[in-house]
């Protein structure tokens, strides 16, 4: 076993509790950081296939920003243990094949010979071709979508202003 | 057996070689943090016309070791109530943040050769090491954050929920304010040592080359000043120093965030404290003051700028020696002058062995910056007053965040005018 797989399934392995833990745990705040745990572990596993700005982002992004959001709004409204009701008839009748098939569906798109991408090699400036590629190749869909990150900020305020009568 | 030791060494140089530096870097760090303590003491009594600490030992320097046995030996009680895995991972996760951000930082370009080996005076060497920084600095706010929520009081809450939405805000204008720099770089604009190494026109024209003056081999770009004046504030309310100290601010919080912490959980938020500050002197040192480079060109007529080390070092030493022979007490009558003489001996061995005195100078000019910057730190706790938590949000969202985009666009402006790139 090389280093780079070793360090891979350590990674996975802690992303996939994590992910687990997200979902077991009572507390909205021990959920909050699991689901940290998570994206440190995939920021790991994009350093691992090479993509080194794609992971800081990850961490910076993801890890950082929303995430302390989260916290931030959880802390914020004082939240208490999650109270568990009985589950859904609905879950427990179509849950459990539901869930089967998608493993099933993702496991089968996994078996599949993948294309051959080459990884763990870092690209050189790699920095600077995806910001050429995003402010000039696809500067138009970039755009659009920060402008639809705006315009959901508005909506945002326009909403929490319409309480405050 | 030694046959053995050796091809072990050998073979494993690398690992070798970066455990020991880790370690020593910890050394250092942690003593450079423990005397901070004792010199922002002593400085911000000065400021404030009083001594500061001197009963343990001469001039008070044995403090930060008597802070630190203490530290270790109070009792730790844990509160009644508290989140426990919460309460515990806090403090760790705000020390080994703070720790971590160290190792990307690169303090000399020259390699130590030793037993056949090249040795980086740093740890390691990303391509993204800025990236790192940034990344570390969005995660520790965690480590605040979390102690305040998981003490179980209404005063730790407020103050951690008052440091997220301070690092949230400030990280935006830190983060835009470091842009100015990134573009005025050429190639691999988020490697710590290319950030410097673009400054190297300061090889000629000494600290008019540095990213705060601007002057590149392409001529004078725009002049970093705005980018720094916000990245240095915004840089201070990340790491929660006065004026921006509003998570602990004792007059309504208690201690804020770390108020049910006690004996060396308390110490563990307080070495953080104090590495960010040593890592974002850093980072100021490498963004906008030119790193390791002199502020004095590389120049024959200016070698005799290489004995600077030598001419600050041996005559403070003889005065410290002379200061020593008159000392009160006679621990102070043996210790400081034997501190003295290390001093003027380090002084006379650099005039003595010039290849030795080449290959501090870098880092000697990385610390002296640093320490600078450590310096501001202190006199900006001892002067100026906290501010109120709507004025700290409005200097940074109004102020800083709009100055800091704007220092952006002048500077790309700048230099698609001049054709630089």
């Amino acid at each position: 076993m090389t280093p780079t797989l070793l360090i891979f399934f350590v990674l996975a392995g802690l992303a996939v509790l994590g992910a687990l833990s997200l979902v077991i745990q009572k507390h909205p705040i021990h959920s909050a950081l699991s689901l940290i745990v998570v994206m440190v572990c995939l920021a790991g596993l994009y350093l691992l296939m090479g993509a080194e700005f794609v992971a800081a982002v990850q961490i910076i992004v993801y890890g950082g920003a929303i995430m302390v959001l989260f916290i931030f709004v959880i802390m914020l409204l004082n939240a208490g243990e999650e109270e568990r009701t009985d589950f859904s008839k609905l879950a427990k009748f179509a849950g459990l094949p539901l869930a089967l098939a998608l493993t099933a569906a993702i496991a089968a798109a996994v078996v599949k010979p993948a294309p051959d991408i080459p990884s763990q090699s870092v690209i050189p400036d790699a920095t600077r071709l995806i910001s050429s590629m995003l402010f000039q190749e696809f500067v138009y869909p970039f755009e659009l979508t920060s402008f639809l990150i705006l315009v959901a900020i508005m909506g945002a305020l326009v909403l929490a202003q319409r309480e405050k009568k | 057996m030694i046959e053995f030791l050796k091809n072990f060494a050998s073979q494993n140089a690398f690992w070798l070689i970066t455990v020991i530096k880790i370690a020593l870097l910890l050394f250092i760090v942690l003593t450079v943090n423990a005397y901070l303590t004792w010199f922002e003491r002593k400085v911000v009594a000065h400021i404030q016309s009083r001594w500061g600490p001197h009963r343990v030992g001469p001039h008070g320097l044995l403090q930060p070791a008597a802070d630190g046995l203490k530290f270790l030996f109070k009792e730790d009680p844990t509160p009644a109530g508290v989140d426990r895995f919460v309460y515990y991972l806090a403090p760790l996760l705000a020390l080994a943040l703070s720790l971590t951000a160290l190792a990307v930082i690169p303090f000399s370009p020259r390699p130590l050769e030793l037993f056949g080996q090249k040795i980086y005076l740093w740890i390691t060497n990303p391509d993204i090491g800025l990236l790192i920084l940034f990344s570390i600095t969005a995660l520790s706010v965690y480590g605040i954050a979390l102690a305040g929520w998981a003490s179980n009081s209404k005063y730790s809450l407020l103050g951690g929920l008052r440091s997220s939405a301070q690092m949230v805000s400030y990280e935006l204008a830190l983060t835009m304010s470091v842009v100015g720099v990134l573009l005025m770089t050429e190639k691999n604009a988020f490697s710590l040592q290319g950030l410097i190494e673009q400054q190297d026109y300061a090889k000629h024209v000494g600290f008019l080359g540095w990213n705060i003056v601007g002057w590149t081999r392409n001529g004078f770009l725009f002049p970093q000043i705005i980018g720094f004046i916000c990245f240095f504030t915004s840089a201070i309310a990340e790491t929660n120093r006065a004026p921006f100290d509003l998570p602990e601010a004792e007059s309504e919080l208690v201690a804020g965030f770390h108020t049910e912490y006690a004996s060396f959980k308390f110490a563990m938020f307080f070495i953080a404290e104090y590495t960010a500050m040593i890592t974002v002197s850093c980072l100021a040192t490498i963004l906008f003051f030119g790193g390791w480079y002199s502020p004095f060109p590389d120049t024959h007529f200016w070698y005799f700028t290489h004995f600077i080390p030598s001419i600050t070092l041996i005559p403070f030493g003889l005065w410290v020696i002379y200061d020593g022979l008159k000392y009160e007490t006679i621990w102070g009558k043996l210790v400081l002058p034997v501190i003295g003489f290390v001093m003027f001996a380090i002084g006379a061995t650099l005039v003595a062995l010039p290849a030795v005195n080449d290959f501090i100078q870098p880092v000697f000019w990385f610390t002296a910056k640093v320490f600078v910057f450590l310096f501001f730190y202190v006199w900006a706790r001892g002067t100026l007053p906290r501010l109120r938590y709507d004025q700290l949000m409005n200097v940074g969202w109004k102020l800083l965040l709009p100055v800091s985009i704007g220092n952006v666009v002048l500077t790309s402006l700048v230099i698609i005018l001049k054709g630089a790139r």
